[in-house]
């Protein structure tokens, strides 16, 4: 795997991820696709996720909770907003409260998604909207910075692999 | 996590920003009180297309922010509410690097699955 660019817009809120694995589209689709594998990757390394629902269809839902390290459960949901397999995904993704329904006093993050084949390898490109910085500051607030934090103890090891 | 801190492209893009006497003399007025993107023209022997292409530059650098206000374009200094946001972008940078390596894991165990 290898990090292709990251691109960060503080005007309009997006954060463009592009990656690259060594896979077929078919299978990095089936990453997202298939919620066993979704829910391994999904959480905060001190947050893992688990689906408990993903309707992968156009106008689909899905819930999950992520586990903090203290037993805590943090509630989210995603819609899925358009699909072309496997080459394009676009969702919403939003907190939930207890009962597992959405939050409405909080806007949802929306992303897209694209899988392209390079040169046998495919390259991932996610693009990650926020509404407002607020909402940023909110996720931040809901135990996601912690998790990142922690994250950061990987990064050498990625730069390092990027080289 | 590097809260607090820029990276080094929002480094050079206030460095940049700031080269410019013009663009220095824009932000100077802008932090006093808000202005008007056609009230700073004013006050430089430049065309409007030029000063609001000095406020983009700004801009850019998260170090103003204009807004439409009417027919006017109303230039303010953000810059604390732009700099967290940036941090907060930074973070979400960290989760998606995090993810990635996550789903390599998952893609290398497939490899090894293959060749036992």
């Amino acid at each position: 795997m290898s990090v292709i660019s990251i691109d960060k817009d503080v005007q309009a809120l997006t954060l463009t991820f592009v990656a690259e694995f060594d896979a077929s589209v078919e299978r990095v689709w089936r990453l997202w696709e298939d919620p066993r594998q979704l829910e391994r990757w999904w959480g905060p390394p001190t947050w893992p996720a688990t689906f408990e629902q993903h309707d992968f269809v156009v106008g689909g839902w899905s819930r999950y909770h992520m586990t903090g390290p203290e037993g805590e459960k943090s509630r989210g949901w995603w819609t899925i907003t358009a699909i072309d397999a496997p080459h394009r995904l676009e969702f919403d993704d939003g907190f939930a409260g207890e009962d597992g329904e959405p939050v409405d006093t909080m806007a949802p993050t929306h992303g897209t998604v694209s899988l392209e084949a390079v040169d046998g390898r495919t390259r991932m490109t996610v693009v990650s909207k926020f509404v407002d910085a607020e909402q940023l500051e909110q996720m931040a607030e809901l135990g996601m910075e912690e998790g990142m934090r922690l994250a950061m103890g990987q990064i050498d090891a990625i730069l390092a692999e990027t080289r | 996590m590097v809260v607090g801190e820029l990276d080094e492209a929002d480094v050079d893009r206030i460095f940049h920003a700031l080269a410019d006497a013009t663009r220095r003399d824009i932000l100077t007025r802008v932090i006093r009180a808000e202005q008007s993107v056609s009230a700073l023209a004013r006050h430089y022997p430049m065309s409007f297309a030029a000063v609001q292409k000095h406020v983009a530059v700004l801009e850019r650098a998260a170090l103003v922010v204009k807004e439409r206000r009417g027919r006017e374009q109303v230039v303010h200094i953000d810059v604390t509410a732009l700099r967290r946001a940036a941090e907060l972008l930074d973070a979400y940078e960290q989760l998606w690097r995090h993810r990635a390596r996550a789903m390599e894991q998952i893609l290398a165990e497939d490899r090894e699955g293959e060749q036992s």
